[in-house]
């Protein structure tokens, strides 16, 4: 039981991030019709935003070390310490969750420019032509990213307050060795909200409405005398937003690297289409599954059953499904069978 | 096929011979003529013209041909281990098993068309590269790569006394090593005969069906035609092509690794066959060899080679040159080629053929009407 639910809750925050990327993925796919291969650039960009603003915090200035009395010792002590003492550390103790503040306008500004400069010039052009411009230009940002950040992982820390592990196991009543790293259900808590957000804001706010009646038929909504192409233009940002901060609050969970975001973005499409091109419900719900079911996978007792399947697991199930119901798991009947 | 055109193809594909089989003489002017170098070209041009039968004709957009690339070096090396190190037998060998997955593979994701063909084909890869990186390292030798050992069986070479080997093992076709220029004649050789069967295959009855289905399938499911036979008949033959390249890159160098599977790397062909010229019959060889030829000129600079090779300007022009070049080449050569990737798709989606084509035309003097035909239809 207890290894159950421990798998089940190591699934979920694998599952929320390909969650969100699928989200935003379907999103661009059923407002849009572009099926975006940069997306999970997109997701890189944001872990990269934490990374960079943690640097930007920790901007240090060399101070005389006085702990030290035998010789001329020096360390290196960020400007934010040196200006606001303990409130300064705080801050730079939080700088994962902070930085969603500014993730939040660098993902909306990058999105809209995306689409803006290059995605609009090919909305009319083949699908094939499509995947392989967004290819290119996630190929351009990786590098471009390891240009300035270079090839290796750069870990983030958890602010210090949620370093340790709940003990899930003590409140549930079950055993106390079930326990939980804070941040991973943080992580979950988290995906879960921004997940409800992006529901809430398309299907409450007349925007949402507006957007939700193109994603049907974008043709009438034109022909109303609502400018849809604008619309669709600020989804796209919101869908780079929704994927740059699942690439933030995943830093500490997995050092970021260059190439984090084409590992993220490959399973995320197989998720897109386990759940059903154009269904926003399908892709939340495939993703957590998806999450799940490679977590069960990578349990000991299952590989020595089956060895490799935690490698390939997702992708089976995808050719499986694919093969079995071709429009995915929710997906309406009539869209991009 | 008329007498014409018999002759026509004849002429092509001599030239075309000729072309290839003259590369160390013509290329060295620009610092390409060395075995090394040359075999690169015509492997992945051999390989590029594969996926050209499966992209070009059917339209059919595949993620995952690296893959097949990846088994034929597996297949040609485990060759080499039990059978002896003649290249006969293990190009045979990873032909055949290249083509065993891809009807395999091929029978699966052929089910579904368009961007699912695409994801499906990509899964699949995924699924191969990480197997041979986990699970099948008995198989693959892991992230080491697999390579000859002296103390493998070699039947066939111990058959005919030349199990002991002094020095480093080498491939080789009766006695004639396949490294340096042997090597590369013997991949060139094998490029024009693939070329010609490409051609063929372009030209017969089959191919016309291909390209029928890439400009309308539907229409031809309607008029009570089965395209998926002939779609599978493709992606096999493509993936015969990729096992032969994969092949040949471990006969030109007996090591084979998993990253030869990765998805960048069939993004790579992807892109030689697109900045060639999809559909076109020179177009993907052409693509090929700017992609590794640039390849390796990009990635042998660095800060220093930049500045010297630049020195022949003032030198605040150098520095700011320098400055603004040198995120693209060395270890930063995946830029350009991204870069490289976009300008083209963006701005000349039919290649490097259709450049060509659209340069004649303005050549060309203006014939009244149906002049539009551009080399990339042809």
């Amino acid at each position: 039981m207890d290894a159950i639910l421990l798998q089940v809750l190591n699934g979920l925050d694998k599952g929320g991030a390909y969650a969100l990327i699928a989200l935003g993925l379907t999103l661009i796919f059923g407002t849009l019709g572009i099926v975006n291969f940069a997306h999970g650039a997109l997701f890189m960009i944001g872990a990269f935003c934490a990374v960079s603003f943690n640097k930007l915090l920790t901007f240090s200035i060399k101070v005389k070390d006085e702990s030290i009395t035998f010789f001329d010792a020096y360390k290196e002590v960020p400007y934010l310490e040196v200006w606001w003492g303990d409130t300064g550390k705080a801050i730079i103790d939080y700088s994962v969750p902070l930085s969603i503040l500014i993730a939040i306008p660098v993902m909306l500004l990058v999105g809209i420019i995306m689409e803006r400069g290059l995605i609009r010039h090919f909305y009319k052009r083949t699908h094939a032509d499509q995947i392989l411009v967004t290819f290119g230009l996630a190929i351009v940002l990786q590098e471009i990213i390891k240009h300035f950040f270079g090839a290796n992982p750069i870990p983030q820390s958890a602010p210090e307050i949620v370093a340790g592990s709940a003990a899930i196991g003590t409140w549930l009543g079950l055993s106390d060795n079930l326990v939980y790293p804070w941040w991973r259900l943080i992580y979950l808590g988290f995906s879960l909200s921004v997940i409800a957000a992006v529901f809430a804001f398309l299907q409450l706010t007349t925007f949402g409405m507006v957007v939700r009646a193109g994603m049907h038929d974008r043709e009438t909504v034109g022909l109303l005398g609502i400018n849809i192409e604008r619309r669709f233009t600020i989804v796209f940002g919101l869908a780079a937003v929704v994927s740059g901060l699942a690439g933030v609050m995943y830093t500490p969970i997995l050092p970021p690297d260059y190439h984090i975001g084409m590992e993220f973005l490959v399973l995320s499409f197989v998720v897109v289409v386990v759940g059903g091109m154009g269904s926003l419900g399908g892709a939340v719900s495939a993703g957590f599954l998806l999450g799940i079911l490679q977590s069960f996978a990578s349990m000991n007792e299952i590989k020595s059953l089956i060895p490799g399947i935690d490698q390939i697991i997702i992708y089976l199930v995808a050719v499986v499904i694919l093969l079995v119901r071709p429009r995915g798991l929710m997906g309406r009947k009539g869209v991009m069978e | 096929m008329s007498k014409k055109d018999l002759s026509v193809e004849y002429s092509t594909i001599l030239i075309f011979a000729l072309a290839i089989l003259t590369m160390p003489i013509w290329l060295s002017p620009i610092g390409a003529g060395y075995p090394d170098l040359l075999q690169k070209f015509v492997i992945y041009g051999i390989f590029a013209v594969g996926f050209n039968i499966l992209f070009g004709l059917t339209g059919y957009l595949s993620f995952g041909h690296a893959a097949f690339l990846g088994i034929g070096s597996y297949a040609t090396v485990w060759s080499f281990k039990l059978l002896g190190m003649n290249v006969i037998p293990a190009v045979i060998f990873s032909i055949i098993l290249a083509g065993s997955f891809a009807a395999l593979i091929g029978y699966i994701t052929l089910r579904r068309s368009g961007i699912y063909f695409s994801i499906l084909t990509l899964a699949f890869a995924q699924m191969c590269y990480n197997l041979a990186y986990s699970v099948l390292t008995p198989i693959t030798n892991g992230e080491t790569g697999l390579r000859v050992l002296k103390t493998d069986p070699r039947i066939f070479d111990h058959l005919f006394g030349r199990g002991q080997v002094d020095g480093p093992l080498l491939t080789d076709l009766f006695g004639i090593h396949m490294t340096g220029y042997p090597g590369f004649y013997f991949c060139a050789i094998l490029l024009i005969i693939t070329y010609y069967i490409a051609m063929r295959i372009k030209r017969s009855p089959f191919g016309m069906m291909l390209k029928a289905i890439k400009s309308n399938q539907t229409r031809m499911n309607y008029t009570g035609f089965n395209t998926r036979p002939y779609l599978q008949t493709a992606f096999i033959i493509s993936g015969m092509y990729a096992g032969l390249a994969g092949s040949l890159l471990a006969i030109t160098d007996p090591l084979a690794g998993a990253e030869r599977m990765q998805w960048t790397a069939s993004g790579e062909v992807v892109l030689m066959t697109i900045l060639g010229g999809v559909g076109t019959s020179l177009g993907p060889v052409l693509g090929a060899g700017l992609i590794k030829y640039f390849e390796n000129i990009f990635s042998s600079y660095n800060d220093n080679t930049l500045h010297a090779a630049l020195s022949f300007m003032p030198d605040w022009l150098n520095d700011v040159l320098t400055i603004i070049i040198s995120p693209f080449v060395g270890s930063g050569w995946h830029l350009t080629l991204g870069a490289l990737f976009m300008i083209i798709i963006i701005f000349l989606p039919g290649g490097i053929m259709e450049g060509m084509g659209r340069i004649i035309q303005i050549f060309k003097p203006n014939k009244p009407g149906g002049s539009t035909k551009t080399a990339s239809q042809g």
